[in-house]
């Protein structure tokens, strides 16, 4: 499980997260849902270190990740993986060596045993054939999908997500959806995934953190949110001309 | 005021981060030769094309400046010799590879920047300023001085096709010219000025990569400032180093 306890952040005098509590369960995909600007994706990149937190603490597992130091945070750095909104792959790399890039850094398997785990990871994310292609070769939702795989050769514990279906269209997001789902009922992992689309939200939401001005205003599950009496999360959910049809 | 020296100090830390010991032997040495090749190998055509020029300017200017019969014509290829192997091929060919090889290193390692892949690099727990800076500041510093001493044969060389082709100066005399009161510290003095200038050129441009933030726009923006700002020191430190090896 991941926590944030009474965590805030500053950029000069803007105070973007105020006094964030919330907890993260694993075999679950938790949501983090907001507008743009609300502060979501600092939450995440606070989560995951790459942002320092002014004050509060991050616990993965109950162990201080926000005390730690850069050493000490390398070994729960290679439990958890992440996927980027644009994928970051590698530009210099193709598919393979990017998903092998982990397995390369911080094991000491022969190139057979990782060749062998590479080709099993495309193949969970519906990938196969695609080894020699580079980053520029591949489709929107084909990069997210090579970027699923190299964060889960790891066998993560945590998986962080942010941001999995901008720039897809609406099948391609769904189906990045369903596979982060299986993902994480198949491995347990602690999955968090940074959206503010509403299709995710419904389909995949077992856990909810709705974040609003830096706040965590509303915490629930897909089922409750569409009933919820919150003026802000009720303006956040039904904000689509769609989505204010379907609610008459 | 404040400025310069925060910068400074960024520039000490991130330093810090870049000369550890690399976290995977193997992974270092391929990316060492990848580097060797990107930013050495790949800059022979133009070290070699303006060398050859540079030396055959110097040798014809000298020429043509040569009046007074009591100069001998051997003075010529002692000229290029001193101008090319003291001055123009450490310094002018360091500039050079400043807008070549810096401004490639600012741009990727900047786009690498804004396109994330340096945080997957952090959140997979790689050290990325030493991953992606250390490489190539070694390979800097060992390919750069390879670069310079083809430089001076080929800026020597230049000279004397131009001599020829001129007929201003006879083969014999600036063969002779070349030969004349020849030092072998100058030659240690342009590597070691080839090396300082390497170092400067690989670790300026590797810190304006990475601290862009931004865009495209920013990634431009870097890529000059590193130029820019490697080229600045180059200057300086030519002065400083020129004082404290032949002063």
């Amino acid at each position: 499980m991941i926590e944030a306890r009474n965590i805030n952040k500053y950029f000069g005098e803007n105070h973007v997260l105020r006094d964030v509590s919330c907890k993260f369960h694993p075999g679950k995909t938790n949501l983090i849902i907001g507008q743009s600007g609300s502060g979501k994706t600092v939450l995440m990149k606070c989560l995951v270190g790459l942002f320092e937190v002014d004050n509060g603490q991050i616990l993965y597992d109950e162990r201080n990740f926000s005390a730690m130091s850069i050493d000490q945070r390398k070994e729960i750095r290679q439990e958890l993986g992440m996927l980027f909104q644009g994928a970051a792959l590698f530009d210099s790399m193709n598919v393979q060596e990017n998903v092998m890039f982990p397995l390369n850094m911080f094991t000491r398997e022969t190139m057979e045993e990782k060749l062998d785990r590479v080709n099993f990871v495309l193949k969970r994310v519906n990938l196969e054939n695609i080894n020699k292609l580079m980053p520029s070769e591949l489709s929107g939702g084909m990069k997210k999908r090579v970027a699923i795989a190299r964060a889960i050769v790891m066998n993560p514990k945590y998986l962080f997500c942010d941001e999995p279906n901008s720039g897809l269209d609406p099948q391609t997001s769904n189906v990045i959806d369903l596979l982060i789902q299986e993902l994480t009922y198949e491995y347990g992992i602690t999955t968090i995934v940074n959206t503010h689309d509403m299709n995710s939200v419904l389909s995949i939401g077992d856990s909810i953190e709705f974040i609003y001005q830096g706040q965590i205003w509303w915490s629930g599950n897909k089922k409750d949110i569409l009933h919820m009496g919150n003026k802000e999360l009720n303006d956040f959910v039904f904000g689509t001309e769609l989505t204010k049809r379907l609610r008459k | 005021m404040l400025r310069p020296i925060s910068t400074l100090g960024s520039y000490v830390l991130l330093m810090r981060r870049v000369f550890t010991r690399p976290q995977k032997g193997r992974l270092f040495w391929q990316q060492l030769f990848f580097e060797i090749d990107q930013l050495g190998l790949d800059s022979i055509g133009i070290v070699a094309f303006i060398s050859m020029f540079m030396g055959a300017v110097v040798a014809i200017q000298t020429a043509y400046n040569i009046d007074s019969p009591l100069i001998p014509m051997s003075m010529v290829g002692f000229t290029t010799r001193q101008s090319v192997i003291l001055e123009f091929s450490p310094t002018v060919i360091s500039l050079i590879l400043a807008g070549k090889v810096g401004s490639r290193i600012a741009s990727q390692i900047g786009t690498m920047r804004v396109t994330e892949q340096i945080d997957a690099l952090e959140i997979m727990g790689v050290n990325s300023a030493n991953y992606l800076i250390f490489p190539k500041v070694v390979a800097s510093v060992l390919i750069n001085p390879v670069l310079i001493v083809l430089s001076m044969w080929l800026g020597i060389i230049g000279g004397w096709a131009a001599m020829i082709f001129s007929k201003l100066v006879s083969m014999h005399d600036y063969i002779q010219g070349i030969r004349l009161d020849f030092e072998a510290y100058t030659i240690f003095y342009a590597l070691t000025k080839t090396i300082c200038f390497a170092f400067i050129i690989a670790t300026v441009s590797g810190f304006f990569g990475y601290r862009t933030q931004g865009g495209a726009l920013e990634v431009g923006q870097a890529s000059t400032k590193a130029v820019v700002i490697s080229s600045i020191f180059i200057i300086l430190f030519n002065l400083v180093l020129t004082q404290l090896l032949l002063g």
